[in-house]
């Protein structure tokens, strides 16, 4: 038995005539951190819908804990995935730790850990207060909170930081980090790549339902053939011939890994703040997207 | 049973909250309350129960109201939630599709009972202390109350239906007016127009009778009017309903089909339905 928590095998699902899902192939490890990059509509949602069993692949197969989702057999795989889908509106009527209780009994959790879980999402202040006064930073924060219900051996998070505020979104990043320490596997989706830079292990970038590319940042940044810059800053400021100048007087141009010293040792004496910037995982993605869009 | 419980709660809880049990009880209260003192002024001059003819204009009354709150009630039942992310996180949790429905019929159950209980409670009471009524009005009154509950049901099942059909909660609310009017009024009045049309050369009462059964709403007027003295003197349907002959067993029976036929309609739909 394959004891990865998630193995997805030539995955496909169409809705009408559209292709939503195209031939996936993806595995998540305990502990584990994976990040599905793309645009809307690149079939992020669809792929974490099939692993949750709420739509029904047409191709392929998928496991999660070692049932079939799409079997209609997963309500013991339930009790241990966690979910927050995009844009979750939990009910407004009730207080955050109403709500909180309410998931909990359905996963036959104690009450105890719904105050543990708000005080860790720092949701314990605001407890009696009724979701629909919650800001979207408390409402994504109780969201993680109900995902978290149980200690899951997978959490499925969609578009989980999309309109957060830097210091909530790094609080949400932190539970994460605690929460892959206890062995859970997480697959989160974003179309925010920047973010996902040192909190993901691996990243699967998807584009019209299909995964375009798949690995480490470093592997990502290796495939996408985009070379590191070398930025200066001259004293006073001059012409360089082949070399792009910016604001600030400094000054930049590719650079290949291999030449970087030789071009750092070219430069004259006034240079100041040499820095090689690498290509933000923005520019990857871009690259992965139109090298797709020129095959197709 | 324990996530049936539990999500039929949540509803109840939420029908408070929201104060939907208030407005209904309220509305119902209202209602009742002006029936019961100023449609009953005549029963002073002809010596009939004030609570016989509350009755009556309750349940003439209920036929409108009740299938339009029990729509209201759950039309986006299904839909509302998808909108709102709610539906695709508590499928996550380890709920079947049937014990959504049912929880939530259980509850919307709950708050159409509370509701139509402290309203026609309220007005009957009123009535109780101001009035002397035979103990067999009060077990009409009762009947009464009870199967304005059920053909609340009927209409809350078949708002099911619609919201695990339509994509669109918009379409939702539209499709659930145009089955009340097509149950409440339309029927009616196409039933109505066919018999004086047909002048009685094909429809006997047996197909009359049938006619009456097959529609939720003239089944609960048959329940509630057929054994009403009172009821000849009203036109229309319910003047039909009293001639009808048909036993109460037989109007509840179809309130009962009417109700489970669309739960389970709406659970087999919701079951296939992707998300």
């Amino acid at each position: 038995m394959n004891r990865q928590p998630i193995v997805l095998q030539g995955v496909s699902k169409a809705f009408g005539r559209t292709q939503a899902v195209r031939n996936i192939d993806l595995a998540v490890d305990a502990g584990e951190c994976v990040g599905l990059v793309g645009h809307n509509g690149a079939g992020k949602s669809t792929l974490i819908k099939l692993m949750l069993g709420l739509v029904r692949q047409d191709a392929g197969s998928i496991v999660v804990l070692g049932e079939c989702p799409s079997a209609g057999v997963g309500a013991r795989a339930r009790r241990e995935i966690g979910y927050l889908p995009e844009n979750v509106s939990l009910y407004p009527s009730m207080t955050g730790a109403e709500a909180l209780g309410f998931y909990a009994k359905l996963k036959s959790r104690p009450s105890a850990e719904c105050q543990a879980l708000l005080d860790r999402v720092g949701l314990a202040p605001f407890a009696t207060r009724r979701v629909g006064t919650y800001s979207k930073g408390m409402r994504q924060r109780l969201g993680l909170a109900q995902a978290l219900l149980g200690n899951p051996r997978i959490l499925l998070l969609d578009e989980p930081t999309t309109g957060l505020d830097p210091e909530v979104r790094q609080t949400f990043y932190r539970i994460l980090r605690d929460t892959r320490k206890d062995g859970t596997a997480i697959l989160l989706s974003s179309h925010a790549l920047a973010e996902l830079e040192g909190e993901v292990d691996r990243i699967a970038v998807m584009h019209q339902g299909r995964k375009v590319a798949e690995g480490d940042v470093h592997h990502l940044r290796m495939r996408a053939g985009i070379e590191p810059r070398l930025r200066v800053r001259l004293h006073a400021c001059r012409r360089m011939d082949g070399w792009t100048e910016l604001p600030g007087g400094f000054f930049e141009r590719d650079c290949a890994d291999g030449d970087i010293r030789a071009r750092i040792n070219e430069l004259p004496d006034t240079a100041q703040e040499i820095e090689i910037v690498r290509p933000s995982l923005d520019e990857v993605y871009a690259a992965f997207l139109r090298r797709e869009e020129a095959g197709a | 049973m324990r996530a049936l419980a539990l999500i039929a709660r949540k509803e109840v809880q939420e029908g408070l909250r929201n104060r939907w049990v208030i407005a209904i009880a309220a509305l119902l209260a209202i209602f009742a309350l002006t029936l019961g003192f100023l449609g009953a002024t005549p029963t002073g001059v002809v010596k009939v129960s004030p609570l016989a003819v509350t009755i009556v204009s309750l349940s003439s009354l209920s036929i409108f109201l009740l299938p339009l709150i029990g729509l209201l009630l759950s039309y986006d039942t299904i839909i509302g939630e998808w909108d709102r992310g709610t539906l695709a996180l508590l499928l996550a949790y380890p709920v079947t599709r049937w014990q959504v429905i049912l929880g939530k019929f259980a509850g919307h159950l709950c708050i159409l009972t509370i509701a139509t209980v402290v309203g026609y409670g309220a007005a009957g009471t009123a009535l109780a202390i101001t009035s002397n009524a035979s103990a067999d009005a009060w077990t009409a009154f009762a009947a009464m109350t009870g199967s304005s509950v059920l053909l609340g049901a009927v209409f809350v099942a078949i708002g099911y239906v619609i919201s695990a059909l339509v994509r669109d909660r918009a379409a939702a609310g539209g499709i659930a007016i145009g089955v009340w009017l097509l149950l409440v009024v339309v029927y009616d009045m196409a039933m109505l127009g066919a018999l004086v049309a047909d002048q009685g050369r094909t429809l006997d009462a047996a197909a009359v009778s049938w006619m009456l059964l097959i529609n939720p709403a003239d089944a609960y007027r048959l329940l509630n009017l057929a054994d009403t003295s009172l009821v000849s003197a009203f036109a229309g349907v319910a003047g039909l309903s009293a001639q009808a002959g048909l036993s109460p067993a037989a109007s509840i029976a179809s309130l009962t089909l009417w109700t489970i036929v669309p739960l389970a309609t709406a659970t087999f739909l919701f079951a296939r339905r992707q998300l």
